[in-house]
């Protein structure tokens, strides 16, 4: 059994597999010069911590002596050849295999504007040690998008004293995964410690130290970092002919178009029968290690079908956010009010099916609920609004029912 | 050795099949109540990020690590679900006079 990719994905899915009771050899591939390690800090401890950084080497990773897991790091894979079932790796040789599974994570999506190399991009454990050094006390950072890395990169910038302008082309923060009232609190808290926010800009040009808008107007900082967004890493997927449409496509037991071979993480667009019948990419740590797991069961043999309800969090001082399932797919909301600072709210389809919650506040008064949330969301129940929204009524009481 | 154990709280004060935390001498703890009323206490801190496990969600009787659902036995002190592998260290109970008392180190 080969892995390419040795992120939190292929990680899980190696230990997976033993455990599902594979008894071959297992080999991991992955480019980075690391094993698999926990990339959650990168934008948040690993920045403003005092004490010099460290790869903080996965719960699985510390398995794969025990387990028999092979890791083959600073490897590339140059070519997948699904008919012969090798690998071909760019230091020459190849290595066959029975099943295969690509968990090879995204990429930062760079701006298409002149000068893009010049800004940072975060992805990596030695991205966020060259960011270390240039976000410290007194700089300016010229952030370039509000999504989750571009906030969490501006709340540890703050944290470490510096200044902070972040430019957004939509007109408002985490458009993609957050409920609108929820994002705007947040951006009040940026706001309140001081960030300069430029909303619905186009940028025309990127330079060492500055951005150029499309209105000509100039923006001098020390550094530009950019986060807009991540692209599945499909080239070895599309030379070996597999089925692509943002991201390597797979049916819900994460195989794809070739039988042997699987794929899961942030490089794969899965079928998440709950949810959709179109394939569906998911960019979370939780969804990265529970499908990585899911392969591995499934390459050995387990046949199971995708039942994961993705969750997120994001901190920013100290303001603790959690998503879980798709609260988009909602269409009444109804809320929770937690504590003065905590509100939680739930969101319901047509048919009164609880399809998603977004929390934001304190991590000691949300994360019971939104656990209890997230369960619910698994067994697709139809909870009583009037109960969601009783706060001295225990939520867990719900599961029972 | 008696004045070891640590009157920690009353019976009542943790809801069945839930957690309360508790700070002795500068070190947290968590205390436990299962359906069956049975009282036991680990590490207030999970093993892996050091958040509150008194803010996690009981289920039978497993913990959950609040911030990225490490899950831990609260009997034995176990690990059960990454990314939380070291197990917790676990302290006797003792049930007197409608009081729960720990066995501290």
């Amino acid at each position: 059994m080969i892995i390419i990719g040795s992120g939190e994905a292929g990680g899980c899915a190696a230990v997976a597999l033993r455990e599902a009771g594979w008894a071959g050899p297992i080999t991991l591939f992955g480019e980075e010069r690391h094993g698999p390690y926990e990339r959650p800090p990168l934008s948040k401890e690993l920045l403003t911590d005092t004490e010099p950084p460290r790869t903080r080497t996965s719960a699985e990773a510390k398995r794969f002596a025990e387990l028999g897991v092979i890791l083959r790091p600073n490897t590339r894979v140059a070519e997948i050849s699904p008919e012969r079932k090798l690998i071909r790796l760019q230091s020459g040789g190849s290595v066959p295999y029975e099943n295969l599974l690509l968990a090879t994570g995204a990429r930062a999506r760079l701006l298409k504007v002149p000068g893009s190399e010049y800004a940072l991009t975060l992805r990596s454990f030695e991205d966020a040690w060259a960011l270390r050094h240039l976000l410290g006390a007194g700089g300016h950072a010229i952030i370039v998008g509000g999504g989750f890395i571009g906030l969490e990169l501006a709340a540890s910038a703050v944290k470490l004293g510096g200044r902070v302008t972040l430019l957004e082309s939509r007109e408002r923060l985490l458009a993609r995964a957050v409920p609108s009232a929820l994002a705007e609190r947040i951006r009040l808290e940026h706001a309140r410690r001081g960030v300069l926010f430029h909303f619905g800009t186009a940028l025309s040009r990127i330079e060492r130290r500055a951005v150029i808008l499309d209105n000509g107007e100039r923006i001098s900082g020390d550094v530009v970092v950019c986060g807009v967004g991540a692209e599945p890493e499909t080239a070895l997927a599309r030379k070996a002919g597999l089925r692509i449409d943002n991201g390597i496509v797979t049916d819900d037991r994460l195989r794809t178009s070739d039988p042997s071979i699987y794929a899961c993480g942030d490089c794969a667009a899965s079928i998440h029968p709950q949810f959709s019948d179109k394939p569906m990419r998911f960019e979370s740590w939780q969804v990265a290690r529970e499908q990585g797991a899911l392969a591995g069961r499934n390459m050995a043999g387990a046949d199971e079908r995708q039942s994961i309800v993705p969750w997120f969090w994001s901190e920013q001082y100290d303001l603790h956010l959690q998503i879980a399932g798709l609260p988009d797919l909602g269409e009444t909301m109804v809320e929770r009010i937690l504590t003065d600072e905590t509100q939680l709210q739930f969101h319901l389809d047509h048919g009164g099916r609880l399809v998603g919650a977004a929390a934001l506040g304190k991590l000691s008064d949300l994360a019971r609920d939104m656990r209890v949330a997230q369960m619910l969301i698994a067994r697709n129940a139809t909870p009583d609004p009037a109960a969601l929204a009783a706060t001295g009524r225990r939520l867990k009481t719900l599961l029972a029912a | 050795m008696e004045e070891r154990w640590i009157d920690a709280c009353a019976l009542d004060d943790i809801e069945e099949e839930d957690v309360i935390g508790f700070e002795h001498g500068g070190q947290a703890y968590a205390l436990y109540r299962t359906l069956d009323d049975r009282y036991f206490c680990t590490d207030g801190l999970c093993t892996h990020e050091k958040v509150h496990l008194c803010d996690g969600l009981v289920m039978d009787t497993i913990i959950e690590c609040p911030k990225h659902n490490g899950r831990f036995d609260f009997t034995s002190g176990k690990a059960k679900g990454a990314p939380a592998c070291i197990d917790l260290k676990t302290y006797e109970t003792e049930i007197r006079d409608g009081r729960v008392f720990i066995k501290a180190d």
